[in-house]
């Protein structure tokens, strides 16, 4: 089963809950998607690391195949080609990769050259399986790297977590598109809510069976909690403010791992996950 | 020589623009007609890359130098490969900058300023 989870800004502990879950299970595969800002690693410092380059196709141009009709500077809808004193200029950083001037160019004067973005590390950690996307900086776009990262998982073990980039971006329906349940992260706060709802509007969007943890819980009323039953939204957990989860967290350790209370309280979630992910259907059509 | 200054209304009367390649208007000054046209700038509209357009509208028209608060880097790549000078504003009054340029008392403009593409557009 996959598992997305996902929230509307960073430091809700989307990373939390993911490193959590995958770590309690038998056997899983940590899928950090968060490709800007990976920190999925940092907890489970996986052995037997390996990496693999991730590039896309940019165009260049051959100047003395160029007739200079300046086709491809028209079409381009990026801009990220200029005619200057007869020369093409592309510029890498702003071409999106879409191939139009290559094919479009009546003298065939485009070749492909790969561009690296970013890679996919590979290693393990106990019973997980950690996989790492990494976007270079100042790269346009981190979906190639999910689309990596997505497509090598066909065999992967029962629970497979899918740590999502934050927000509700394209980047981000790339990451959930093949979940089979969807986990929203919320803090107990408004802008908590504001940004529980950006993230629940896309699941109902890619129609995904979903439900809400709760993080950073103290006593007294919950505005993210309100929401969900005002929406009737299920909330399948809730992980309480306390100081010693905090700083396992900080010393980036899985708490699982070291604290038989959080080991119950992320299976108990883990349980309920399972069978809602299960028949989904019937839960949310 | 022909400068274009990045303006934000089709009138002599109009303040300098911010932005370069996303400002409405070009004023296109003759130094030595002393005539002045305006410019629409096309690649205001643009999702992506409005200061590699619009560069290269200026380029297309012949121009020599620009005159701009500030300039991306990729647009101050396309003006410097087509040899056009880029001046720095001293205010957001026309006549103020096209005088300073008769005097030759425009600073070079140095700050260029990385992109932003992709944060935002898409
Ligand atoms: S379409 Fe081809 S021939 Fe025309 S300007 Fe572009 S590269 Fe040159
Ligand atoms: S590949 Fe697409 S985005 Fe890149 S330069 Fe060509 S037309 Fe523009």
């Amino acid at each position: 089963m996959k598992v997305a989870v996902l929230s509307g800004k960073g430091g809700t502990g989307k990373t939390l809950v993911s490193v959590n879950l995958a770590s309690v299970a038998k056997e899983s595969l940590y899928i950090d998607c968060d490709v800007e800002e990976p920190n999925g690693h940092l907890f489970f410092k996986p052995k037997n690391y390996a990496s693999e380059s991730i590039a896309v196709k940019i165009p260049i141009s051959d100047e003395k195949l160029c007739s200079g009709c300046r086709k491809c500077v028209e079409f381009c809808k990026f801009n990220a080609l200029a005619f200057i004193i007869n020369k093409l200029i592309v510029f890498e950083n702003v071409c999106h990769s879409c191939g139009g001037c290559i094919l479009l160019c009546p003298e065939h004067a485009f070749r492909e050259k790969d561009k690296p973005i970013g890679q996919v590390q590979y290693g393990v950690s106990e019973n997980v399986t950690v996989m790492t996307g990494v976007l270079n900086p100042g790269e346009l776009s981190g979906v190639p790297i999910i689309k990596k990262l997505l497509q090598d998982i066909v065999n992967g073990p029962e629970l497979i977590m899918i740590d999502c980039p934050p927000g509700s971006a394209c980047i981000v329906m790339e990451s959930i598109k093949d979940a089979d349940y969807c986990i929203l992260v919320a803090e107990p706060t408004l802008f908590g809510v504001h940004n529980l709802n950006l993230v629940y509007e896309l699941v109902k969007l890619f129609k995904k069976p979903h439900g809400v943890i709760l993080n950073k819980c103290v006593e007294g009323e919950n505005p993210a909690e309100k929401f969900c039953i005002e929406k009737d939204i299920k909330v399948i957990g809730q992980i309480p403010f306390d100081s010693a989860l905090g700083t396992l967290n900080s010393n980036a350790q899985i708490s699982v791992r070291e604290n038989k209370k959080y080991h119950d309280l992320f299976s108990s979630i883990l349980q309920v996950v399972t069978q809602e992910g299960s028949h989904e259907t019937v839960t949310n059509p | 020589m022909k400068v274009a200054i990045p303006v934000d209304d089709k009138s002599m009367s109009t303040s300098v623009s911010q932005s370069f390649g996303r400002t409405p208007y070009y004023l296109i000054y003759d130094t030595d007609s002393k005539e002045s046209v305006f410019l629409d700038n096309s690649a205001i509209a643009s999702q992506g890359g409005a200061g590699i357009k619009a560069a290269q509208t200026i380029v297309d028209s012949n121009i020599n130098a620009i005159i701009t608060p500030q300039c991306g880097e990729n647009a101050a790549e396309v003006l410097k490969t087509a040899n056009i000078k880029l001046y720095k504003t001293i205010n957001f009054s026309v006549q103020d900058n096209i005088c300073a340029l008769n005097d030759g008392k425009l600073p070079v403009l140095e700050d260029i300023h990385p992109g932003f593409h992709g944060h935002g557009g898409n």
